[in-house]
């Protein structure tokens, strides 16, 4: 049996191949975005899709299929993919669906600490989450056993602690090869009118009842005696900081969050004098297992922000409230000295526009020395947000008004907004500056449809962003190198801030970062006489 | 856990934090102990500060190390010291970036290994599996300049001690 030290990430992409995997897809994010690379490297099949929505609708169509299928995502593109995911548990799957979303409390790189385990009480599907790799390795194989035993999608939920931390993994030598996909029909499984919808619902209940009684004695809840004086239910890193912080106290590792096991949970709290519940994030299962007329004492609210540790798990059990340590003020990211996206802030900031942000690398540009960005919220959301601005502010006013996207999040969601500009634009217009950079730069450089490579940098067709805007209609279209020439993209950008019309300007320059890599890509496509790269087309 | 080192790398996007907080992962791996590492990356590669926890011994339970008891604390930027002081324990050793000469290093890059090797000093790992750490890390053509940088830094911190 190999044993290796792995990031959790790693431990859930070996666990894809172990367990059989057929497909890997998602979206990157921090801190899932290794899972995808890893699976690859390990030689399966992993793509990118444009976003969450459709990494889900992709894993879910070859779960159809009977084949199984691994989504990795990270909170907030859970958002994204919520829509179908709802959906997915009431239609089941016939192969095995694992939807895995990374958590990040303490907002590491992420725009809020939402907890997952919410999506997985408002959808009805199970949830697992793992303490370390060994888990995330185990865990991960037992939601594709799970989905497929119970033909529901499975969530596995991770955190960041999990997904970037590297601890020991022993993998299992032999796991049962894969069936081959096959299509049978079910319409009305799949089909999700009110008249199959409405005994769908019916099943998804029944099935989560019937795993409610599977959970209770499932090994998915450990419990480890300790003293009768203190007991603790904790799940993922949380029980691990808690073995630690009070080695003596009785503790109840939940492995399952959802559905919980909820007569193991009573007779646990029912052997200890006093039991707490030390969760991450929200009150979750404090709150559950209160609802079931358990009696245990939660966390005060002050930890709901952020991550837990050792010393944080320790005030609780305390009850101390004193004011905690400050975390130490580290220098914060900032723009690469050389980025290409530098005369796009420092032409903002002198023409005084207001702009409507969006999520990536140029979100950096919010700090100073530009303070160049007025709004950010949603990955795809400047466009909206802009649009919005321009709708109701006074016309001097509105005229300053500018949505920035980079090319990544422009086709993971700024592509509807595109469609909202052209069906209803703004009486001054609109300017929407797209900062193509070539790369997914912010997550680590990776690859989307509008780099022309797929996952693995291997060419494939390529999305053009100038294409799609001249097609939808946007009056004026222009392609500009901000770095060859600042003054010509400042000259651009206030002619077209001065028309009543919608303007789209693709400000292109490769992230220095990925300049070399992308030359290289392009050099061994070009060797390989592809036909979708631009050397080859010109001969 | 009494007898679990709490080891934490601080500095800035881009000197090998990450790097270097690996190689002594997989070195006390090599050497047959319990191992986790925490990190944050994500934002890591723009230049803000970046901090890894390495944990090794017996049993390791939460891969972070508890606030104010790390025993050593590797830094390799001047601006971080200061900053990440508080999260090393009251006898603990703080290694800074000018314990080695800079202006000796066979590669200004090397600094992170350079300081790998003064942690060595004081930690109970076999030099083999310091070395095949390193060289695991990274590309054939740099394994010479970091073997040196690691001698170096073992060395400097002979003297310092």
């Amino acid at each position: 049996m190999e044993r290796r030290l792995l990031s959790g990430d790693e431990a859930v992409a070996a666990a894809a191949m172990d367990g059989g995997v057929h497909l890997g897809t998602g979206y990157p994010g921090t801190p899932s975005t290794e899972i995808l690379e890893a699976f690859s490297a390990l030689g399966g099949r992993a793509q990118w899709a444009p976003n969450e929505k459709v990494a889900l609708e992709v894993g879910l169509g070859a779960a159809f299929a009977g084949a199984r299928a691994v989504v990795t995502m990270k909170h907030v593109g859970l958002n994204v993919a919520a829509d179908p995911l709802f959906t997915a548990a009431y239609t089941g799957v016939s192969g095995a669906l694992v939807v895995v979303a990374a958590d990040d409390p303490g907002m590491a790189s992420s725009q809020n600490e939402q907890d997952s385990r919410r999506y997985a009480i408002a959808a009805g599907l199970p949830m697992l989450e793992p303490a370390d790799s060994q888990e995330a390795y185990e865990l991960a194989l037992a939601a594709l056993e799970l989905s497929q035993r119970w033909q529901l999608p499975v969530l596995l939920r991770m955190t960041t602690r999990v997904c970037h931390s590297k601890s020991i993994v022993t993998r299992q030598s032999a796991v049962a090869p894969a069936p081959v996909p096959r299509f049978a029909r079910d319409v009305a499984s799949r089909v999700m009118i009110p008249a199959y919808a409405r005994p769908a619902h019916r099943r998804l209940r029944k099935k989560l009842e019937s795993l409610e009684a599977w959970g209770e004695t499932a090994p998915l809840a450990i419990w480890r005696e300790g003293s009768k004086a203190l007991g603790v239910i904790a799940n993922g890193v949380t029980a691990r900081h808690v073995r630690e912080a009070a080695p003596e106290a009785s503790l109840l590792e939940l492995k399952l969050v959802h559905p919980l096991p909820l007569e193991k949970i009573r007779a646990f709290a029912a052997s200890v004098e006093r039991c707490v519940v030390i969760e991450e994030g929200d009150p979750v299962i404090a709150d559950a297992v209160r609802a079931a007329g358990i009696p245990v004492e939660g966390k005060a609210p002050s930890f709901r922000f952020g991550e837990l540790d050792v010393p944080r798990v320790r005030r609780i059990l305390a009850r101390d409230l004193s004011p905690e340590p400050e975390a130490p003020k580290g220098k914060p990211p900032q723009l690469c000295e050389a980025c290409p996206y530098h005369p796009v802030y420092s032409t903002l900031k002198k023409l005084g526009c207001i702009v409507a942000g969006d999520i990536g690398c140029y979100t950096l540009g919010v700090l100073p020395p530009y303070e160049g960005m007025d709004t950010c919220v949603a990955m795809g959301a400047s466009l909206g947000v802009g649009l919005g601005l321009r709708h109701v502010l006074p016309e001097e006013d509105a005229r300053k008004v500018v949505s920035i996207i980079g090319d990544s999040t422009f086709v993971h969601t700024g592509l509807n907004g595109l469609v909202e500009m052209v069906y209803n634009p703004p009486p001054t217009g609109h300017v929407l500056v797209v900062l193509d950079n070539g790369t997914t730069a912010m997550t680590g450089q990776q690859e989307h449809p509008g780099t022309g490579r797929t996952l693995d940098h291997e060419p494939t067709a390529k999305l053009s962003i100038e294409g799609l805007a001249r097609a939808l209609g946007v009056a004026n279209v222009d392609v500009v190198d901000p770095i060859a020439d600042p003054a010509g993209f400042e000259r651009l950008l206030a002619g077209r801030l001065s028309r009543p019309q919608l303007s789209v300007i693709v400000a292109r320059r490769p992230c220095i970062l990925a300049a070399a890599d992308i030359r290289k890509y392009e050099k061994a496509a070009a060797a390989a006489g592809c036909a979708a790269c631009p050397e080859v087309e010109n001969v | 856990m009494s007898d679990v080192v709490n080891v934490v790398f601080a500095g800035l996007g881009g000197q090998g934090v990450i790097k270097a907080s690996d190689i002594l992962a997989d070195a006390a791996f090599r050497a047959g102990r319990d191992v986790k590492k925490a990190e944050v990356h994500g934002m890591s590669q723009r230049g803000g500060s970046v901090t890894s926890d390495v944990r090794f011994g017996r049993e390791v339970l939460s891969p972070m190390v508890p606030r104010g008891e790390a025993h050593y604390l590797v830094v390799l930027s001047p601006s971080e010291v200061a900053v990440t002081r508080p999260l090393l324990g009251k006898a603990g050793v703080l290694i800074p970036p000018d314990l080695v000469d800079e202006a000796a290093l066979p590669n200004r890059k090397s600094l992170n290994v350079a300081l790998l090797g003064a942690l060595a000093r004081h930690l109970d790992l076999p030099d083999e599996h310091w070395l095949a750490a390193i060289r695991a890390a990274l590309p054939e053509r740099l394994h010479e300049v970091n073997e040196r940088a690691f001698r170096l830094g073992r060395e400097a911190a002979g003297r310092a001690g």
